[in-house]
Order: structure tokens, then sequence, then C-alpha cells
């Protein structure tokens, strides 16, 4: 009989068993997920594994069997991503990201924060200087779109107005401030993913947007409302600017690690700092959607200086301590 | 018959240019076979078309609710975090929840993995679908409204070159890698899902169950073909569509001129012939494996040229 004699046959007759068996237990895991195995087949499995994987070099080197080979591939790839993989539910992953992760990534990146903060101040510092000599400079650097009543030529009395909703706020501020969550976080990613084109662009939008809030103090300051602006400003801003910044740092993140890769090679490089800021940058989202609420709830029921400046430095402490203090004491997790 | 070998060699490589191998920490490389683009694509329409059709019914769900109880502004609020979580954390959830799967990428047969062999963490997860927003969502917005961005002037036209050229980032790279799997370190391979088949040893014996192999060959006349070739015809074989039978007369009468078979075997004993012609060079090329000695395909015969 020629074919008992074809050695990578009896090869495959001693092992399918196992093979199969292994191929079983996969599938009931990728469907329903580890738990759906047995505690008796969770303690098979990695042996299992461990076998097929000796077959396939086996295999490889000595069954012409094209099919086996690639079956058995297939099936040591498929065990390996199930035993290699996180067993996390999205909320205990997203818990732990929260938690632990996000303080970490921005901690890691506190150097590109220098950078996007210092290019915001600058960008503030010469709107702010510039309106202030002139103010035909208002509009090179607020959109009219955007500054609605807020003008050169609106007088002191309507500015006030604006920075106090008392009569007609109210009404539609959760809708506004769900639309600003929405522009904001935009601005944000923005700056994020343009960090991608080398991050000149992002440098760019962090300018523009420094700039545009210099425009406006300085607007205010030549009214003398600078102090009311203020608390307008910064019950949300506090929130919203420190999570610009924070996109933009993790924007420029990119760009550095991708021009000067250091020890990885460039693309590993973009892996190992690139998820840094793609968390940075999901962070900032959360950011964002508190900054959206407070900018529509908060700013327009409380109308006390005292108050806003109040709830907007504690919540910039509050953030602070956060990406300062947070995530310190977890253990090291597998986030590489 | 040198440009013949090249283009077979070209084929070859098409084939190897979409596997790509991981080590695993036992040290054996682990192959897997890259998504193609036109399956991503396909996957990413499913998964847009689910969240659309999610959008939509959460849309008239909360209208006729809130219409009727008359709170229309809630209900406006609603839908927009609706809108805004279905965006943020539809893939992230799905990702995490089928170990780098959506419901696109299930049909498709596509998953998410390390491209460099470790687990795939939810940090990864996480930043590459951070980079949908301006990969998928920001595309979209510039495109229907340009003024939906918040942007203007030449930040948009900075957005939109942009926003077009991570669009297109997928066709620059040989790992069809997006921006987000950039950043994330991941890789989308197609699932590998593969039958072990009957040995095609086996499969005759059960049918025949004949002892004597009905045909013999000549040392000469299995020469005469490769690793290559043994491989091209276990594929026939196992092609049991009808169009297999007819491959498989003109194959079979392409080797019998081959190795100068000298009585014609008739069509119904054609399978019989091949399946022999197969069971004994394997038997051949195996030994001869063993030896150390593999023979690659008909051409190669032995000296080591390159």
């Amino acid at each position: 009989m020629a074919q008992q004699t074809v050695k990578s046959y009896q090869f495959r007759v001693e092992r399918q068993g196992n093979w199969t068996r292994l191929e079983n237990m996969v599938q009931r895991a990728e469907k329903s997920g580890l738990t759906s195995l047995s505690s008796q087949e969770i303690f098979e499995m990695p042996h299992l594994y461990k076998g097929a994987l000796s077959s396939l070099s086996v295999a490889r080197s000595i069954s012409l069997d094209k099919n086996v080979v690639d079956y058995l591939e297939a099936l040591v790839a498929r065990a390996y991503f199930l035993l290699h993989s996180q067993q996390r539910t999205a909320g205990t992953a997203f818990k732990r990201l929260m938690v632990h992760s996000v303080p970490v990534a921005v901690r890691s990146i506190r150097q590109e924060i220098m950078v996007s903060a210092a290019v915001f101040l600058l960008g503030l510092l010469a709107a702010f200087i510039l309106v202030l000599q002139n103010p035909d400079w208002y509009f090179s650097f607020v959109s009219p779109e955007l500054a609605g009543g807020r003008q050169p030529a609106a007088s002191a009395e309507e500015l006030r107005d604006g920075l106090y909703a008392s009569q007609d706020g109210v009404n539609n501020l959760d809708i506004f401030a769900t639309q600003l969550f929405t522009h904001n976080s935009q601005v944000g990613i923005l700056a994020f993913a343009l960090g991608f084109a080398l991050g000149l662009p992002t440098i760019w939008l962090l300018f523009t947007n420094g700039a545009m809030l210099g425009a406006f103090l300085a607007l205010y300051h030549s009214k003398g409302l600078l102090f009311e602006l203020g608390g307008w400003l910064i019950i949300h801003g506090s929130t919203e600017i420190t999570a610009i910044l924070l996109c933009g740092a993790a924007g420029l993140a990119t760009a550095r690690h991708y021009m000067f890769p250091g020890k990885y090679g460039r693309l590993e490089a973009l892996a190992v700092h690139g998820k840094k800021a793609g968390i940075v940058a999901f962070g900032c989202i959360v950011m964002f959607l508190a900054a959206g609420l407070l900018e529509g709830f908060a700013r327009q029921l409380v109308t006390s200086d005292a108050v806003r400046y109040g709830v907007g430095l504690s919540l910039f402490a509050m953030w602070l301590s956060y990406f300062i203090y947070g995530g310190r004491n977890n253990a090291p997790g597998d986030d590489a | 018959m040198s440009s013949r070998r090249q283009q077979r060699a070209a084929s070859r490589q098409t084939i190897e240019r979409n596997l790509r191998e991981i080590l695993t920490p036992e040290g054996v490389p682990v192959r897997v076979e890259l998504a193609a683009r036109g399956d991503r694509a396909a996957a990413v329409i499913i998964d847009l078309l689910i969240m659309a059709v999610c959008m939509i019914v959460s849309v008239l769900g909360i209208t006729i609710i809130t219409g009727f109880s008359g709170i229309g502004r809630f209900g406006f609020i609603l839908i927009l975090l609706v809108f805004f979580f279905l965006r943020n954390f539809y893939f992230m959830f799905f990702e995490l929840k089928w170990q780098g799967q959506t419901p696109g990428k299930r049909r498709l047969g596509l998953k998410v993995i390390d491209r460099f062999g470790r687990p795939l963490s939810s940090e990864a997860v996480f930043a590459r679908n951070m980079m949908r927003e301006i990969e998928i969502f920001l595309p979209m917005g510039i495109l229907f409204s340009g003024s939906a961005t918040g942007i203007s002037g030449l930040m948009q036209f900075f957005a939109f070159v942009w926003a077009m050229t991570l669009v297109c980032l997928p066709m620059m790279n040989k790992d069809n890698l997006r921006a987000g799997d950039l950043i994330a370190g991941t890789l989308v391979v197609r699932e590998p899902k593969i039958i072990l088949a009957a040995d095609m040893t086996e499969a005759s014996r059960d049918a025949d169950g004949e002892t004597q192999p009905e045909f013999v060959f000549t040392q000469t006349q299995l020469d005469a073909y490769g690793v290559y070739e043994l491989q091209t015809l276990e594929a026939l074989l196992r092609n049991k569509s009808p169009e297999g039978g007819e491959k498989r007369q003109i194959a079979g009468k392409a080797i019998m001129k081959k190795i100068g078979w000298p009585d014609p075997v008739p069509a119904r004993k054609m399978d019989a012939f091949l399946t022999c012609y197969y069971q004994t060079l394997r038997k051949r090329l195996e030994s001869q494996l063993l030896m150390g000695r593999r023979k690659e395909d008909k051409f190669d015969v032995g000296n080591k040229a390159g």
C-alpha cells in the first residue's frame, strides 16, 4: 500500500485529533468569548496551541500537502490571536483609559504641551497688542460670523449685555451648548490630525486660536470690561483651552516622532508615540464635552463674576491634578 | 522559457506580497494575509450604513416619544448626544468587544491585529478609531458643507488637502495602513479560516479501496515536476466544480505528454490517473525533502544557480 508509507500522511493522522479539538475551541471562543469554554478546556488550550505550533513547524518542512500547511497556519494564527489578546470588556477598557492611560499619555508629551502653550500665548499677545493699537486689526483675527455682535463698533453696554445672558439667552442655550461642543471638539481634533502634516498647520491653528482670544481680550479691555470678559471666558475656557492645547501638543508629538524617530524605525516610533497622542486626543474629546456643557449651561446660569472665576479656576486645578497625579499608582499595564 | 520562469516567480511574489509574518514568542513565524483594500472599504461602508440606520431609528424614536410629551428641545439634545456617541464609540465598542472586529469587518472576515505581534491593546483600539474622525467624518463634513467644520479660508484649504491625503493613505503603502493604523501600530488582516480537507492520498483509498497502485511511474517520469506543480495539481484535484473536471482532462493530457506516458487513459479514468500520479510524486518529493533537497518546480534541476 503506497499510501500508508507517505510519512506526512502518518504525521497528520497522528495529530489531527488535537488540531480539530483546538479548532473547535477556537471557533467557540471567537464566537462567544473565552468565557464560553469550560475550565478544563481553558487549561488545555495553551497546550493544544503549542502542539499545533510545533506541528506547523514540522509540517512546513516535511509536508507537501498544501491544505494541511495552510490549515495549520490559519489555526495557529487564530489561536495565537485568541491567546494573545486582552480580554477586557469595553467598559473596563474605557475606565482604565480614563483613569490610567490618559494622564500617563498627557505626562509623556509635556514638552510638546509647553510648545503648544507658547505658540498659543504668542498668538494671544500679538493679537492683543495689535488690536489695542488699532482696532481695525480685530477682524483679521476674528471671523465676522463668530464675532456676532462682539465688534469694535459695539458700545460697552452692548458688550456687557452679551456677557450676562439675562433675557433671551436661557431658552436656547442647551442646543447652543451641544453645537459649541461639536465645533470646539472639531477644532481640537483638527489640531491633532494636522500634526500629521509635520506639525506646521497645528502651529498655525494654535496661533490663530490664540490670536482670536487675544483680539477678544483687547476689545473688551479697551472698553474696560476685561475682568468681566475673563469671568465669561474662564468658566469654560479653562477646560476648553486646556483641551485645545493638549490636542495641539498631541499633533506636535506625532509630527516630532515621525520626523525624529530616535532609536526606533520611523513607523514603529509613530506607532508607539502616535498611540499616546491618540489617547490624549481622546481624553480631549471628553474635556470638550465638559467644556460644552459648562459653556452652554453654567455660563448662562451663573452670572456672578466671582462664582464664574471660582468655577473656572477650580476646574482648571482639577484637570491639572488629574493630569499630574492621575494613573500613577496603577500597576504598569500593557499599554505598550 | 526563462520568461515563463520569471512570470511564475512574479506570480508567486504577488501571493507572498500579501503575506505578513508575525513572530510568536515561541519563535515560530505565523503567516497572516493582508486584508484587501476593497474589502476594508466594504467593511467601513457596512459599518457606516449600520450607524446611519441606528441614527435614523433613534431620531424617529426620540421624535415620536418626545413629540407626544412636548419636550422637543430635550429630544433634540438627546439626538445630538446619540449622534456623538455613535460617531465616536461605535467602532471602539465593537473592536473592544469582538477582539478587533466590527459588524462590517466580521461580515467581510477581517480582523485588526497588532503589527508587531503583541496583543491588540485597548489603547490601540482607542487611538486607531480616534483617527476616523479625520479620515471619515471630517472629509464628509468638508465635502457636504464647508462651514460645518467651523474653519475657513486658508485653514479650510489645508484641511481639505490634508483630509484627502489621509483618505488616500491606505493606497500609498504596501501594508494598506490608514492613518489610524499608523499611529496605533495595527494591521488589518483577513481572518484566517481554512477547513482541514481530507488528505489526497487518503481520498483515493476510500474511493476504490485498491491496494495496488493502478499506474506505475518511473523515476524519470516523476522527476519531471516539482513542488509548485504538485501543489497546483492538489488544488486541481480538490476542485469539485464542473469546470474542475474539464481542467483535469486538459492538465492530465499535458502531464502525459510531458512525462511521455505511452498508452492513452480514457476520460473517466483521468481522475484516478492524476490522483495516482499525485500520490507517487508527493511521496517521492517528500522523501527528497527529508534528504534535504527541495525541488521547487519543474525548472529546478538541482544545480543551484542563484
